[in-house]
């Protein structure tokens, strides 16, 4: 109850007090009142900070010559080199931030003078990212804020403003691709369509305020963050020394780093598979990725045929939700030998795919004998129907029997 | 007609309706007769006996159609949860050596109250009661 | 001696119960015979298959559980754990369509062979009224799987309750037991299928049965005129035991299409309901309610300054009170009856729910 008190009075101090920035360009044109409009929405607003604190001068003052003197601190617009540095007076400084954020970091300064972008800046290039380009100014909003640009939703199309500017990324010999191969990938389906917000988008790999490309030696490590096992797999496999004997990154060879489209069997293939971009058929790689095809190919297969056994065998009305149980544990296993063929061992993703067989053919089994009680119960509506038609036949006979001694006394009588 | 017929039309016509209501009742006694398990596992569930389950493991069981990994942390300190990770609905597992819950498919960590240490999840595991009756373990949905 | 001993008890059962005068009255009851007779089975296989719902109902009752969060177990268990409970569940879902069907055809069949004269008018409102309780019967039942078909179907029919002028809104809460379809309105249903329209229905039907007895089976115009001119009086077979033989015979092959339906397409079950996911697309009721429901899809949401929907109703309460009325606007000032025009309302009606219903189900 109290901190919010203390809140409200220190937002209507804000407000009480004399902001004769926002007053004045509030009531000017164009660009002259866009800041002071915008700033309603900004988080530092919030936290009781003014115009003059990032841009100096006397807010108090009526008079533009006085309120705008550079005598009383006033710096005007700050140029693009000087941003980084002026949000770094609050932003680096550990006792002031942790007055409103206890958990807050302040290292973003440091970090931001390793990235590119913050190297490029103090090489004196203008035409990087600095603080502003990704949160905004004048309205800065919380990262958490779904309007902020920095939103993990919205982190591609904010990158995207330069990045997939050809134009831009020509004059840095960079391509302009990777947003749009992003967007094609599984990652950003996992965060747009299903709203799953632990998804890597670029900050996730990339780093945010040290944004660097990782190192070709560190993709895996990056990757592994979250495919624990497919990285511990791929780096006891004969793939990890080659590749970086060859300074290939693991992970991006196979899968991609921005387009990262859903795997499938079809990449062990050598004929228009990923496997074969690099081994023959006939060699032993080959050889291997078409033994764990054909596995992982033969389960599925497996598994479809008792799906389809044991949907039969239900919509015949046979309770087989415990195979149905033991099916879905298959499923897993399919799940299990296809992580394990980062090791590219026939023999490891051989357990996997046996145990899975195992399962499925235990569900086939149930299915087999849940489609014969089926059959039991047709025997027994076939012994029902028989008895029912005997009955009908004896009654039948007795209506006949006694229709004809009706009309024979009446014959009789005529004859 | 002459009785011989009559007489084999009756035995027929008895003969059907007995047969024919033999037919409907037996059916009818057998369903009036309760069935081993005494109703459906909606709110519990007998997963094994004590001896099933060794001190600082885990394992997966069915409740219902669900699964629900089952951990017996002590002699007498047992733990239940539901076993569908949160995230992607992979099953989750049981790390004796870190004492936590893992979640293979992408790396999200549970605590042994359910709730989530790091990685994707969005929610806790839907924790469950677990009762001893005469050695056997029962699973049960809290109230 | 044993056959002495039983006779001896049935002697003595046959007196304290006075069957002497029941015995008597039936061996007297005869039942028209003619071209028309075999129509007059549909009453009876109604009343049968009626009768069979009472008995699967009833062991229904053993295991079912009104509530939503065991209902749809509780069905399941029925299916797969009980013995033989995909039969008997089996059964109870096919014989109501049966019974409504039979239903459907008994009332045709008075129609086109005009029982409904003077003086069964009562039997034919009594009737109407049976109708449309076992409506109600298949409408609450639906529910009770409370399975995602059942669930959305009920929300669609008590939208439509809603649409009655004046107490629609007031008729549609009834019914939910609340402002939505939830836990109340299932609980509600359950009791308006097991006790509440029961209980209606026994004592409409024993009136119905009684007034049947009373005035005997109706024998049809055409029939009539045909042995008046031909100087003969219409032949009669007495109830017990041809008739009876003759009625057990068709509950027989009413059996065997039950036990076929039963036992060779048994019901599904379905998914269980969850109120808060979206309707599937395609939802609709029963077939019996699905020429209204195609018929309401095709009036326009306005019609001049009335909702499409309420003139819907109202058209159709109009239609069902007109046609409870058929013995009134069917009989002239001098007590002949509009054969044509009952006729032709009938083949019209027919072929108008025949049609929608086809509509519905393909469309």
């Amino acid at each position: 109850m109290r901190p919010t008190i203390t809140l409200l009075l220190l937002a209507a101090a804000a407000a009480w007090a004399q902001d004769t920035c926002v007053d004045c360009h509030a009531s000017l044109e164009g660009n002259l009142q866009a800041p002071a409009k915008a700033y309603a929405d900004d988080i530092h607003r919030e936290r009781g900070f003014g115009c003059a604190d990032c841009h100096g001068g006397d807010p108090t003052a009526m008079d533009p010559e006085e309120s705008m003197s550079p005598a009383k601190g006033f710096r005007g617009a700050i140029r693009r080199t000087e941003i980084p540095n002026l949000c770094a007076r609050c932003h680096s400084d550990p006792d002031l931030m942790h007055r409103y954020v206890p958990q807050q970091r302040v290292d973003q300064l440091a970090q931001y003078r390793t990235s590119v972008h913050g190297k490029r800046l103090a090489a004196g290039d203008e035409n990087v990212a600095t603080c502003v380009d990704c949160h905004s100014v004048h309205d800065i909003r919380q990262v958490k804020d779904p309007l902020s640009p920095v939103h993990p939703l919205r982190i591609v199309v904010t990158c995207a403003r330069c990045h997939a500017d050809e134009k831009l990324m020509a004059k840095y010999n960079l391509w302009a691709t990777q947003p749009e191969d992003y967007k094609a990938s599984v990652h950003w389906k996992a965060l747009a369509e299903r709203g799953d917000l632990s998804a890597p988008s670029c900050a996730s790999c990339h780093g945010n305020h040290g944004a660097t490309p990782p190192q070709v030696s560190s993709v895996a490590a990056v990757c592994g963050l979250c495919h624990v096992l497919q990285e511990q797999f791929f780096d006891k496999s004969p793939h990890y020394e080659a590749f970086t004997e060859l300074g290939l990154s693991g992970c991006v060879v196979c899968h991609g780093n921005h387009r990262i489209e859903h795997p499938t069997d079809k990449m062990l293939e050598i004929e228009g598979g990923t496997c074969g971009k690099c081994h023959e058929a006939d060699s032993q790689a080959g050889k291997i990725a078409a033994e764990i095809r054909g596995m992982l190919v033969r389960l599925a297969g497996e598994l479809e045929r008792s799906r389809e056994i044991l949907d039969e065998a239900r919509h015949a009305g046979i309770e087989v939700s415990e195979a149905e149980i033991q099916l879905a544990q298959a499923r897993d296993n399919l799940l299990k030998a296809r992580v394990t063929v980062h090791s590219f061992d026939v023999a490891a993703v051989g357990r996997d795919i046996e145990e899975g067989l195992q399962i499925a053919a235990a569900a086939y089994q149930a299915g087999v004998e849940a489609l014969k009680e089926r059959d039991r119960r047709r025997l027994g509506l076939i012994f029902s129907l028989v008895a029912i038609a005997v009955t009908i036949i004896g009654l039948w006979l007795a209506i006949r029997s006694r229709e004809q001694r009706a009309a024979a006394p009446a014959e009789t009588a005529r004859e | 007609m002459d009785s011989s017929r009559r007489g084999i039309v009756y035995w027929l016509l008895g003969g059907g309706l007995i047969s024919s209501l033999a037919s409907f009742l037996y059916p009818v006694f057998r369903y009036m007769r309760p069935p081993e398990v005494a109703e459906a596992a909606v709110s519990e569930a007998e997963v094994g006996t004590v001896n099933e389950f060794p001190v600082n493991s885990g394992k997966i069981v069915r409740f219902g159609n669900k699964p629900v990994l089952l951990i017996r942390l002590g002699e007498q300190d047992w733990r239940a949860f539901s076993g569908t990770c949160t995230h992607l609905d992979c099953t989750v597992q049981y790390q004796p050596e870190r004492q936590r819950i893992w979640c293979a498919c992408h790396n999200g960590v549970y605590d042994l109250n359910g709730r989530v240490i790091s990685g994707p999840p969005p929610r806790p595991l839907e924790p469950f009661e677990v009762h001893l009756r005469d050695g056997e373990v029962i699973v049960t949905r809290r109230a | 001696m044993a056959l002495a001993t039983i006779t001896r008890i049935r002697l003595w059962f046959e007196d304290r119960l006075g069957l002497d005068a029941v015995k008597e009255f039936l061996a007297h009851k005869s039942v028209p015979r003619h071209s028309a007779t075999m129509w007059y089975y549909f009453g009876g296989i109604t009343l049968f298959l009626f009768g069979i719902q009472v008995a699967t109902g009833i062991l229904l009752l053993l295991y079912y559980r009104p509530s939503p969060n065991e209902a749809y177990e509780s069905v399941q268990f029925i299916m797969t754990q009980v013995d033989f409970g995909w039969l008997i569940r089996s059964v109870h879902s096919w014989a109501a369509n049966l019974m409504i069907l039979a239903a459907f055809i008994h009332m045709f069949s008075v129609v086109f062979l005009h029982a409904y004269r003077a003086p069964r008018e009562l039997t034919w409102l009594t009737g109407i009224v049976l109708l449309g309780l076992a409506l109600g019967f298949g409408f609450s039942g639906y529910l009770l799987p409370w399975n995602t078909i059942s669930f959305f179907a009920t929300k669609v029919g008590t939208d439509i309750a809603a649409d009655v002028p004046l107490i629609g809104p007031a008729l549609a809460r009834f019914l939910r037991g609340g402002t939505d379809v939830s836990g109340g309105t299932l609980t509600r249903f359950f009791g308006f299928h097991v006790a509440v329209l029961p209980g209606i229905t026994t004592l409409v039907l024993l009136l119905h049965l009684a007034l049947v007895q009373k005035w005997n089976i109706s024998i049809p115009p055409k029939v009539e005129e045909e042995y008046r001119r031909q100087g003969r009086e219409v032949p009669r077979i007495p109830f017990v035991p041809d008739f009876i033989l003759r009625e057990l015979m068709a509950w027989y092959i009413t059996l065997a299409i039950l036990g076929v339906l039963a036992a060779l397409f048994p019901w599904e079950l379905g998914e269980k309901a969850d109120p808060f996911a979206p309707a599937p697309a395609g939802i609709r009721p029963e077939w019996y309610f699905l020429a209204p429901f195609y018929t309401l899809k095709l009036i326009p949401s306005r019609v001049w300054f009335v909702e499409g929907e309420v003139l819907g109703v109202v058209c159709f309460g109009l239609l069902a009170a007109t046609w409870a009325c058929l013995p009134f606007w069917a009989s002239r000032k001098d007590g002949t009856i509009r054969t044509r025009l009952v006729t032709g309302a009938g083949v019209l009606l027919a072929s108008y729910l025949a049609v929608f219903s086809a509509l519905g189900y393909w469309r």
